[in-house]
């Protein structure tokens, strides 16, 4: 994974983010550039104000325990003149993974970005409305986050207390 | 007499006076959310001025139960999302796992895949047809809708034994031929639905009252609709021409005639009218599909992510060896991200996938129309009265399974 020169898309944010972009591939026909989270926001406006960039497809992140920074933070969008897509990728770091939020470029993250706070715990800076959407909001944890062990929920029937379930003994 | 001077009076939201605002729970537990919707109205009077949808309640988890199955397990969990359209979840899974491995499907995989999609468009939007017409109060088109879809569930059960989770899609193909006079049976269907179309459309399209309840409500501009994010029939009505199908061709859908209805109004009518013409769209595919099935196998001889067939087993050991490395652990992506979409009768169904180089997805992030098509609600809302939020929530067609995961 390197910067292509050929690909003149990501040559053009080469030019214009120097050092802030880190890589980009162009794996089975899907382009994706990692930027500096410092430059996020500057990219996103760049692409939907120069390139066209107008739809957003949708925001995600992927926990990566063992890498430093931790968190890929992942938002896709479409220029739907072009027909093309483009992956932003930038990366989160514990113990809080923050990184600036997109909503004031494409309104359509909003939900995109509280599922993932949701999910996986990233904050997203001067987002405007950031609660949980997904889960209750007095839950513990972001059960998306590989070391949030599946079918660990505590189950409450009715002739237990709360008390006496302890949520780390069932996950184990 | 003394005259009412009632009658004079202006009506309208922008009319009524105003009032202290009252908060209204609409939901958790109401006919028109289709799933488990709880919208949060700020009501003035009658007028909505903010609405605050709270999803969550069907979130069961699957994008975290996809990391812990391999990628041919994690086909039975893509049809639970959407259950109103569960191939349409099938191809869209499998084609984002056949794009990270670089499998060819075979045209007759192709071709079914397209007949069991067009079909599940259909049904989908004759369930809508007849549930929101239901919350509108067209009581009698439930009954027909729901006649007209078991037709396609039918022959859901007649391919796949299951009328509607199917899950037939394997990685590379599909897991079964059709059975034998399958075909008549869709024939049949697709003689009957024109005339099943004309008949619902004769008492919605020109009645008065649905007029009157979707014309010019809940309308949203072309630019507010891409920039909102939503996506599928309710992006058309605002007349942007984006259909997956004819925009990025999957499962040789360049190789069909049909158009895609683009609206011009953005109201809820034009939502209707979309949907009602897809159908006769997808009607005219199937057509196609039947006459021009192809003959050939119905799954890749790529035995790595296929299973050989059940003959081959007692006369070859490598067919035993892959059949059992297949059931045993399934087969493994190359390391990458990739993301893979279809149109869905809600619209851009999207599904994520990273893989770090074993057999199961490592992140799988489901793009659900329903979720994007819902945001929109707090936007179309504003404004309106209690009652054309039902017209407005129902013509965004979402499925809360869908939306919540």
């Amino acid at each position: 994974m390197s910067v292509k020169t050929t690909d003149t898309l990501v040559q053009r944010i080469g030019d214009r983010f120097k050092q802030a972009l880190q890589e980009s591939s162009d794996f089975r026909g899907d382009l994706s550039v990692v930027v500096e989270p410092a430059v996020v926001v500057d990219l996103a406006r760049y692409l939907k104000a120069d390139e066209g960039f107008d739809y957003l497809l949708y925001a995600t992140a992927v926990d990566w325990p063992a890498r430093d920074p931790r968190f890929t933070v992942v938002w896709e969008v479409r220029s739907l003149a072009d027909k093309t897509r483009i992956r932003i990728k930038t990366t989160a770091s514990m113990p809080d993974p923050h990184v600036p939020s997109l909503t004031s470029v494409w309104p359509a993250a909003n939900w995109h970005e509280r599922e993932t706070w949701d999910l996986l715990g990233i904050r997203f800076d001067s987002h405007p409305d950031l609660r949980r959407i997904l889960m209750p909001e007095t839950w513990e944890g972001f059960p998306l986050r590989k070391d949030y062990v599946s079918f660990g929920e505590p189950v409450i029937f009715s002739d237990q207390k709360l008390e006496g379930l302890e949520p780390d003994a069932i996950r184990g | 007499m003394v005259k009412s001077d009632v009658a004079q009076e202006p009506y309208g939201p922008e009319h009524e006076p105003e009032t202290e605002w009252m908060e209204l729970n609409m939901g958790p537990h109401h006919p028109s959310t289709h799933g488990v919707l709880r919208v949060r109205l700020k009501l003035d009077g009658e007028i909505v001025r903010d609405a605050d949808a709270d999803i969550g309640y069907l979130h069961t988890g699957f994008e975290k139960s996809f990391e812990d199955k391999t990628y041919t397990q994690g086909i039975t969990f893509s049809d639970r999302m959407d259950y109103l359209a569960p191939p349409i979840n099938n191809v869209g899974f499998v084609s984002a796992v056949e794009k990270l491995i670089g499998v060819d499907v075979p045209p007759r995989a192709q071709a079914i895949r397209v007949i069991m999609m067009e079909l599940a468009r259909v049904s989908s939007h004759e369930l809508w047809l007849g549930t929101t017409g239901l919350d509108l109060g067209v009581y009698s088109g439930f009954f027909y809708a729901w006649r007209d879809r078991d037709l396609a569930l039918d022959l859901n059960e007649a391919y796949s034994g299951v009328r509607m989770m199917t899950s037939f899609t394997r990685v590379g193909g599909v897991a079964w031929d059709l059975p034998e006079g399958w075909l008549d049976q869709l024939q049949r269907f697709i003689d009957v639905m024109p005339g099943r179309i004309d008949d619902f459309e004769s008492m919605l399209t020109d009645n008065p009252i649905w007029r009157q309840r979707t014309e010019g409500v809940g309308v949203i501009s072309r630019e507010d609709a891409i920039e909102a994010g939503v996506t599928g029939p309710v992006l058309r009505a605002s007349g942007v021409d984006y259909d997956v199908r004819k925009a990025f061709p999957y499962c040789g859908y360049e190789q069909y005639d049909f158009e895609v209805p683009v609206g011009t109004n953005g109201d809820c009518y034009d939502r209707y009218r979309m949907r009602v013409a897809e159908m006769r769209q997808s009607l005219r595919i199937l057509q196609q599909a039947v006459d021009n099935l192809p003959d050939g196998p119905w799954l890749t001889a790529d035995r790595k992510v296929a299973l050989p067939p059940r003959a081959e087993l007692s006369k070859s050991m490598e067919a035993v060896i892959h059949h059992f490395r297949l059931v045993s652990e399934g087969f493994k992506g190359p390391v990458g991200d990739v993301y893979a979409f279809v149109e869905s009768p809600r619209g851009e169904l999207g599904f994520y996938l990273v893989s770090d180089g074993t057999n199961k997805p490592y992140r799988m992030k489901v793009r659900p129309p329903s979720f994007c098509n819902l945001q929109a609600l707090k936007k179309l809302v504003q404004g309106v009265l209690v009652a054309d939020v039902i017209a407005i929530m129902g013509s965004l067609d979402f499925i809360l399974g869908d939306c919540d995961r």
